[in-house]
Order: C-alpha cells, then sequence, then structure tokens
C-alpha cells in the first residue's frame, strides 16, 4: 500500500485522512436530514472513532516522518493517539442522555468532538512549529463551541466565551513564542530547533517561555488554570468529562515532545520553568479544592493537581520522566473517565445533582456505585495498590533520578494535603446519613464505570504490560 | 513434598473469603450470619494454612523461606514474596488474632455486617502481606494499602469522634509513607532493583543512608507509634470498634518495629548507629512520658493505647541496642504485646458491649459480679505490668538487658516504664474490678459468656506459656537475629576501623 501525494507518503497520516472525510460525511448527514439523526450521527461517531482507533494500531512499527518532516508518527504518537480516541470515544458515549433531551438534539456536537479529535491527532503528530499550531487551533475552536453546546443555559455559554477569550490569549502568547524561535533558529521543524538550540541565547528563552505558556494555558497548569474551574462548572457534565480527559492526553503529549525533541539542548532553561509550575499546579490544586461544595469544580481543581503531578515526570527530562508522563495520562484518564460516569450517574428525580453534599449516604443507598467512587477517590489520591499509585510512582522515581529532590518532597506532601479533599468526599458517602434514593444508573454509564472502575482496581495485576508499552513508546521519543 | 505457593496462599486466602461474602448478597439476619460464618471460616483456614508454615519453617536457616518469584513491573521491580525467623513471628501473630476479632465482632456489630467482614478480611489479606513481601514496591503496596480498610473501619462502625479519628489516621500514617516512598525511589536508583534481600547486600554511601533512614523512620516511628508522634493512636483507639482496636494494637503497631528489623537496620547500619542515641532518647520519654499520661486517663481505652505506647518504647529501645538480647526481645516483646494488648482491648470490649460506656468512673466492684471476668482482667494486667511468669516479663527483660549492654542510662530510665505501668495498670484494676458494687447499673452485669470465653481464654493460656517458656519464639527468630546483629555490628565496626586507620 503506498498512497502518495506530490512526492509525500500518506501512509502514516491515514487514520486522520479516515477521520477527517468521516466527520465530514457525518455533517452532510446530519445537515441534509436535520436534528433527528443526532442519535446516528453519534453512534456512527463513536464508530468512526473506533474504526481510527484500529487503523493506528495497525499501523506499521516503527518511525514514519511525512510531509518534510511535520508530521511524525512514532511509538509514542500511537500511545498518545489512541488514548485521545478512547477518551473521545468514552465520552461521546457518555453524551448520549445529555443528547437524548428534545431540546438539545444537537448532531453538530459529536461533528466538533470528531473534529477536535481530529485536531488532537494532529496535534500529539506535530514534528515542527506550524503543525503544532494547526492541530492546536483545530482542537480549540471545536472545543469552545462544544463548551457552549447548552445554549440555553447561561452558565454553559459564559463557560463558551471565557474559554475562548482564554483560549485565544494563550493562542496568541505561541503564535508569538513560535515566531521569537523561528526568528532565533531560522527554522521551524523540532529537529531544525534542536540542532540550533544548544547554547542558550535570551531571544530563544523568551520564545520558549511565550511558547510554554500556550502549552500549560492548555494542560491547565498554574499560573494559566483560572479558566478551568469556571469551564468544568459551567460546562454539560459529558463535556466537561471530554476537556478533562482527550485534550489534556493531546497537549500534555505535544508538550512532551516539543520539550524533549526541540529543546534537548537548553534542558536547564526550561527545567526550572516546568519544576516551578509543577509546584505551583501540585500545590494550587490540593489546597483550592479543599474549599469547593461542587463535585464539578472539585475535579476541575484535582485535574490541575494531577496535571502538576505529570509535569513532575516532564521536568526531570529523561526518558524515565516521559514514561511517567505516559504511565500518568493512562492512568490518569481512566480515573477521570471513571469518576465523571459517577458524576453522570448522580441523578435524583431525573435532575443531575452536583453538589458533594448529594452523595451522602451513597454507601447505603447504592453501595456499588459508592464503592467505585471510593476506590476511584482512593486511587485518585495515590493510595496503593491502586492505579493512581503506580501513575505517582513513576513520576516520582524520574525526578529522584534527575536528582530534583525538592520537588519531589513537595510533591508527595502536596499529595497528602490532596488525600484530605478525596478522603472528605469518601466520608460524606461512608458516614453520614444518606440523603435520599439515586435514580438507576443508565446501561451506557454503568459500562464505562465498570471498566474505568476495574482498571483502577486491578491495575496492579496487568501493570508489567502497559509499563513496557510505555517504556517503548518514551524510547522513541530520544 | 508438594510446593505449591503456600505463602501466597496465606496472604490472598482471605481477599477470596471477601469476595464470597461479597456475592452473598441480602441484608437479612440469616445473610449477617452467613457472613460471620464465612469471615470466621475463612480466618480460621487461613491460620490453619499459616499453621503449615511453621511446621516447614527451618528455625535453623537464617535466610528467607518460602520464597516465591514472579515477573510484575519490569526493570527490577518483581513479585517476591518470603519470610524469615523476624517475619514468620508476625504473620503468625496476624493470622492468630483474626479469627478473635471476628467472633469479637459477633454481637456487637449490627448494621451494615457484609462490609464490616470484608474489611476485616482484606486488612488482613494487607497485614499478611506487609510481612512476607520481599519486595519495596509490594511493601509499600501491602503497607499502604492497610489504610483504607482501617479508614472505613474506624468511620463507619467507630465511637462519637469517629470522622475525626480516621482522617486523622489516615493523614498522620500518610504523611509518614510518602516521605518512605521516595526513599525507597533513592534506593531504587541506588541499587538498581527494589529487591529486599538484594538491597540488603547493596552498599549504600553514607549520605543516602542517612536520608533514607530518616525517611524510613518518618514512616515507622509514626506507625509504632513513638513519641512524639504518637497522638493519632489513642484517637483511633478510642473511637474504633473493639476488633479494631485489636487489631490495630495487636498488628498494624508491629508493622513499625518490623520496618526497622527489616529495613533500617540492615540496610542503613550506619545511619541506624549514628541515629541510636536519638532512637534511646525518644525511646525512654515515651516509656516515662507516656506511662505519666496513662495515669490520669478517664477512658479505659485510652488509658490501654497509652501503654501501648510505652511498651513499643521498650521494642524500639531493643531493636536499636543492635546486641542480640535487645533484638531478640525487641521481636518477643512485639508478638507478647500483640496478644496481651489485643486481649485487655477484648476485655475492655466485654464490659463496654454491656454498659456501654469506657469510662472508668463508670465502674467499680466487678469482682462481685464478674468472677470470671476478674480473672481474666487480672492475667492481662499482670501481663501488662510485666510480672514475672508472665509473657510481658520476657520482653521487657531481654530490651533492657540488650540496652544495658550499648546505654545504662537509657536502660536505666526506661526501668521507671516498668514500676509506671504498674501504677496505672493496677490502679485501673482496682477502680473496674474491686470495691463494693455500689452503681446501680452495674447490678445486672452478666459474667463472661461462652463466645467470650473463646477469645479470652488461648490468649491466657498463650500469655503464660510464653511467660514460662518462651523458647519457641525465641528460637523460631534466634537464626534470623543473630544474623542481622552479626552483618550490623560488622558494618559498624568497619566504619569505626576504617575512621581509627585515618
Amino acid at each position: 500500500m503506498s498512497f502518495e501525494t506530490a512526492g509525500y507518503q500518506l501512509a502514516p497520516v491515514l487514520p486522520e485522512i479516515v477521520l477527517a472525510i468521516g466527520a465530514m460525511a457525518l455533517l452532510m448527514l446530519g445537515a441534509y436530514r436535520g436534528q433527528e439523526t443526532t442519535k446516528t450521527v453519534t453512534s456512527l461517531a463513536v464508530v468512526l472513532l473506533v474504526v481510527v482507533g484500529v487503523l493506528e494500531y495497525m499501523l506499521p512499527a516503527g518511525k514514519h516522518v511525512t510531509f518534510g518532516g511535520s508530521f511524525i508518527v512514532d511509538d509514542f504518537a500511537r500511545f498518545m493517539k489512541i488514548l485521545a480516541l478512547i477518551g473521545s470515544a468514552v465520552t461521546l458515549v457518555l453524551s448520549t442522555e445529555f443528547l437524548s433531551d428534545p431540546s438539545r438534539r444537537i448532531f453538530e456536537y459529536a461533528i466538533l468532538v470528531l473534529l477536535s479529535t481530529l485536531g488532537m491527532m494532529v496535534l500529539i503528530s506535530a514534528g515542527d512549529l506550524i503543525s503544532l499550531y494547526l492541530g492546536l487551533e483545530l482542537m480549540s475552536l471545536a472545543l469552545y463551541v462544544v463548551a457552549a453546546s447548552n445554549r440555553d443555559n447561561a452558565k454553559s455559554t459564559e463557560a463558551g466565551l471565557k474559554y475562548f477569550v482564554l483560549g485565544a490569549l494563550s493562542s496568541g502568547m505561541l503564535l508569538y513564542g513560535a515566531s521569537l524561535i523561528y526568528g532565533f533558529t531560522g527554522t521551524v521543524s523540532f529537529t531544525g530547533i534542536a540542532a540550533a538550540a544548544t547554547v542558550s541565547n535570551v531571544g530563544l528563552v523568551f520564545g520558549l517561555v511565550f511558547l510554554l505558556v500556550g502549552l500549560c494555558f492548555k494542560v491547565s497548569a498554574v499560573p494559566f488554570h483560572m479558566w478551568t474551574p469556571d469551564v468544568y462548572e459551567g460546562a454539560p457534565t459529558p463535556v466537561t468529562a471530554f476537556f478533562a480527559s482527550a485534550p489534556k492526553v493531546a497537549a500534555l503529549a505535544v508538550f512532551t515532545r516539543v520539550t524533549l525533541t526541540a529543546f534537548p539542548g537548553i534542558v536547564s532553561q526550561w527545567q526550572q520553568i516546568l519544576v516551578f509550575v509543577a509546584i505551583a499546579s501540585m500545590a494550587l490544586g490540593s489546597f483550592a479544592a479543599i474549599g469547593q461544595s461542587n463535585i464539578k469544580r472539585l475535579m476541575a481543581y484535582s485535574s490541575i493537581g494531577h496535571m502538576g503531578f505529570a509535569l513532575v515526570g516532564l521536568a526531570s527530562g529523561t526518558v524515565e520522566g516521559a514514561q511517567g508522563v505516559l504511565m500518568y495520562i493512562v492512568i490518569y484518564v481512566a480515573m477521570t473517565l471513571g469518576s465523571f460516569s459517577i458524576i453522570l450517574a448522580m441523578r435524583r428525580n431525573g435532575q443531575a445533582v452536583e453538589q458533594i453534599s448529594d452523595f451522602a449516604g451513597l454507601s447505603r443507598t447504592n453501595p456499588l456505585l459508592a464503592f467505585m467512587f471510593a476506590m476511584l477517590l482512593f486511587s485518585l489520591a495515590g493510595i496503593p495498590p491502586l492505579a493512581g499509585f503506580f501513575a505517582k510512582w513513576y513520576v516520582f522515581v524520574a525526578a529522584i533520578k534527575a536528582n530534583l529532590f525538592t520537588l519531589a518532597v513537595i510533591g508527595v506532601l502536596t499529595s497528602v494535603v490532596g488525600a484530605y479533599y478525596y478522603l472528605a468526599i469518601v466520608k460524606t458517602m461512608y458516614f453520614d446519613e444518606p440523603a435520599g434514593e439515586v435514580d438507576p444508573v443508565r446501561v451506557e454509564v454503568k459500562t464505562v464505570l465498570a471498566v474505568a472502575g476495574l482498571f483502577n482496581i486491578l491495575f496492579a495485576l496487568f501493570a508489567g504490560p502497559v509499563v513496557s508499552v510505555a517504556s517503548a513508546a518514551a524510547k522513541s521519543l530520544f | 513434598m508438594t510446593t505449591w505457593p503456600i505463602l501466597s496462599v496465606t496472604t490472598f486466602l482471605p481477599l477470596v473469603g471477601a469476595l464470597i461474602v461479597y456475592l452473598s448478597r441480602g441484608d437479612d439476619e440469616a445473610a449477617k450470619r452467613n457472613s460471620r460464618w464465612i469471615a470466621l471460616w475463612t480466618t480460621l483456614i487461613t491460620f490453619a494454612v499459616s499453621v503449615i508454615l511453621v511446621m516447614r519453617f527451618d528455625p535453623s536457616n537464617p535466610d528467607f523461606q518460602f520464597v516465591e518469584k514472579a515477573n510484575w513491573l519490569a526493570t527490577g521491580i518483581t513479585y517476591h514474596m518470603g519470610v524469615d525467623g523476624i517475619s514468620l513471628p508476625l504473620v503468625i501473630l496476624t493470622t492468630a488474632v483474626m479469627p478473635f476479632c471476628i467472633i469479637a465482632s459477633w454481637k456487637a456489630i449490627t448494621n451494615r455486617v457484609r462490609e464490616y467482614m470484608m474489611a476485616f478480611l482484606i486488612l488482613e489479606t494487607l497485614m499478611i502481606g506487609t510481612f512476607s513481601a520481599l519486595d519495596l514496591v509490594l511493601f509499600y503496596l501491602f503497607f499502604e494499602g492497610g489504610l483504607i480498610p482501617m479508614f472505613l473501619i474506624i468511620g463507619v462502625w467507630g465511637g462519637p469522634r469517629r470522622v475525626y479519628a480516621s482522617f486523622k489516621f489516615f493523614l498522620y500514617t500518610l504523611l509518614g509513607s510518602v516521605l518512605m516512598l521516595l526513599a525507597i525511589m533513592a534506593l531504587y536508583w541506588n541499587g538498581g532493583t527494589t529487591d529486599i534481600p538484594t538491597l540488603m547486600h547493596t552498599a549504600v554511601p553514607r549520605s543516602l543512608q542517612t536520608w533514607a533512614w530518616l525517611a524510613f523512620f518518618a514512616s515507622f516511628a509514626v506507625k509504632m507509634p513513638m513519641w512524639p508522634v504518637h497522638t493519632w493512636l489513642p484517637d483511633a483507639h478510642v473511637e474504633a470498634p473493639t476488633a479494631g482496636s485489636v487489631v490495630l494494637a495487636a498488628i498494624l503497631l508491629k508493622m513499625g518495629g518490623y520496618g526497622f528489623l527489616r529495613f533500617s537496620l540492615p540496610m542503613f547500619p550506619l545511619a541506624s548507629h549514628d541515629f541510636a542515641p536519638l532512637i534511646f532518647t525518644l525511646s525512654a520519654i515515651a516509656i516515662i512520658y507516656t506511662s505519666l499520661v496513662a495515669l490520669m486517663q478517664e477512658d479505659m481505652k485510652k488509658l490501654i493505647a497509652y501503654s501501648s505506647v510505652a511498651h513499643m518504647g521498650f521494642v524500639t529501645m531493643g531493636i536499636f541496642a543492635g546486641t542480640m538480647q535487645g533484638v531478640a526481645g525487641g521481636v518477643f516483646q512485639m508478638i507478647s504485646h500483640g496478644i496481651v494488648s489485643g486481649a485487655l482491648f477484648l476485655c475492655v470490649g466485654v464490659v463496654y458491649d454491656r454498659l456501654h460506656t469506657r469510662e472508668i468512673a463508670a465502674y467499680g466492684g466487678l469482682v462481685n459480679r464478674m468472677p470470671l471476668y476478674a480473672l481474666t482482667f487480672m492475667v492481662f494486667t499482670m501481663a501488662n505490668v510485666g510480672l514475672p511468669g508472665t509473657s510481658g516479663f520476657v520482653g521487657e527483660f531481654m530490651t533492657l538487658l540488650g540496652t544495658f549492654k550499648v546505654s545504662i542510662p537509657t536502660a536505666f530510665f526506661a526501668s521507671f516504664g516498668v514500676i509506671l505501668s504498674a501504677c496505672y495498670a493496677l490502679w485501673l484494676y482496682r477502680k473496674v474490678v474491686f470495691g463494693a458494687l455500689v452503681k446501680p447499673s452495674l447490678a445486672s452485669m452478666k459474667d463472661l459468656t461462652f463466645r467470650e470465653c473463646l477469645t479470652l481464654f488461648p490468649m491466657i493460656a498463650l500469655t503464660i506459656l510464653f511467660g514460662v517458656y518462651p523458647k519457641p519464639v525465641l528460637d523460631m527468630s534466634a537464626a534470623s537475629v543473630q544474623q542481622l546483629v552479626n552483618n550490623y555490628n560488622t558494618a559498624v565496626t568497619a566504619v569505626k576501623a576504617a575512621a581509627l586507620l585515618q
């Protein structure tokens, strides 16, 4: 099989091409048949994502570069793309209930998720600053609209607008940084930049800082996290689940690729930035979450903290660090999707409930749901033998090897603070008196919860293979 | 001889039991009875399997036995289990105490019985695993995992201040442990593996020894608990249900002492030697100070909790003396304390179930109505005091003897603990058991039931047996302790000799 156009190999981009054509075909279907097709379009979108995932998996092994080095498919890209595809597909499945309401029959929702996923895939494979920006914008523009998809709800539209304004600002910074880097190195390709950026020069570092600011915004790391709690709280819950999973994977992937492949010569320059950002994110994520009463807002702070932990791995700048990031993001996605499926399952009399006090006594009204959530919360807190412990193990083990002792000590101490608010939810569910019955849980939510929950609880059993895959993916970056 | 993985079976049998309890659905009386019986049988079978371990154990071999190894995580982290003379007694202690805990909860726990039994069975797996893991990551998994069921046991079935106590227990322990986790990572990069037997023979640079020792100390000192980080223990004990207190006192506290024996002494001998004066000071303070605090308590469980801290002071003191008597005494004291303090909490549970208060002032003159109880309580009080003829004496005497050879002032101050423990224990006994029975609420108190005798009498037998014939425990651990002490002394003398040459 050899696709070619203008002398460039097309085979490595096959999954992206299929996704793009599929998304457009579904858009036609929706546009000509109207809003009744919402359900069909959503289901087909899930199928499409699965097909793309399989195609990605079946691509020949090894590293493929095409479009003159601006598109890279290696083990790392494949790993992250499949994870992002899983995140998108699962959130679409979780959106079924949200889209079934007659007032919210919007087939564009699924199309936007597909286009955003396409952006993520380009972003993950980006080999130069142009394709990075292209992927980032495609991903973000679709996300802005999705955030406001509950158009009759003031909070949802506010979330969309806020996200758009701040997102545009960060894109501007990123673009500014990219232009500076181009100006001082004379190239946009990562390998070219790596060759040129062996000694730190002020202009280049300036560009690097702006580029990192843009990326920090996308992974919602402190101090560029302001949008996260508002958007998480305001957006419809399935959308929040989407924001917390797939885009984070893509952003963290490009973060890792840019720092490790474009700037390996000036590690000390970006390392101190990342150390600061990681510490600030972990600390804010732990302390600010304590006072929250809305579960979605709490999850926002929790995800800020978790991004901080993932950046600990990246800050070490080694192959172990990259492996730590990969392990962290896999487990983070599983924990997040599991937690959000619980939040989606929490409905009383047909109404979604989002306050932490609504979880009171859940262990008696719905023991299985409470048990799963408790395990996910312990996992988020990093308590062994649950998956979250292994995530933390791999990032901190990398930090210790890179002699980042202060970072590691502060990191584990903030994780103890973080454990407090996770425990507080467990306490609400297990020690308090029941706040009332919960509606029966929908099948698709149950399924997602079961898979994500079991992944968390039983992770210790199959950790070995996951570690070796992550290790191979990390090595492909070096 | 068959080669089935006997140690893993012992470890994970309770987990299987927990699954069976989970599958036995329902919330009516029959279901509750079922889960009680399943839990009891699981713990009994586990105990029976662990007895096979004892029978096949070769006490003359100082190395790890029943070793099982399997691939787990890549790069030097394996599933590695095994026991030696130091960990086997603790494994047996765990499997032996658990059936008593289940029986003690038979009538006392009436709500959410299924979850309760599951929590205890899962906890048992994690405790046995802690003592038999031979890989640091695996050890940490079991060690920290135990927090989850214990948190729920205190929080769901505990007393009025259970939320405060459970949070304090969880966060205090976690804070100590995360620092140990970082030290484990540092050791991993130093030795390229987390395999404990390998690491025991890997040289650790002196600076890393100091930091790693401190990090491990942070975890084990909290778990032990040592003064001044003991404050979570009285709260946890007071609020926990009876069986929870028993597990806490009898087994969870021993994880700290076990950690010192398994990691601090063999892996960081130089740091252990350097820090021994610190440990001696803290132990002596713990022994005297917490004994004095115990004298002032109005709550029976709190009094016993403080006396536990004092008794653990003897253990740490003996371990870091680094002498044969001290270390062997420390191991023995852990086993003895496991039986005695567990039994004391059961004794408190007996009267608590009848009167629903633990206030010392609410009792008095119980001997008139409950002669059998008075006798039982007396045996354990005497063992707590360390009266010769009970197991408490052997441990305290050996640790004092071992410490005397190394640090006379420590042994001098620690011996005050013996006197003070007599003060508070006898005072408690007099207040509760002796005197005239004047309080009307006590007039209808019934003596020990058959079920309560079933839990307490075997413990009396063991307390007196080990008091007059401590040989079984000492023999089991002798070879391993000897090897540990030899390695420790060799390492310390080598450095001293090198320092002299310079």
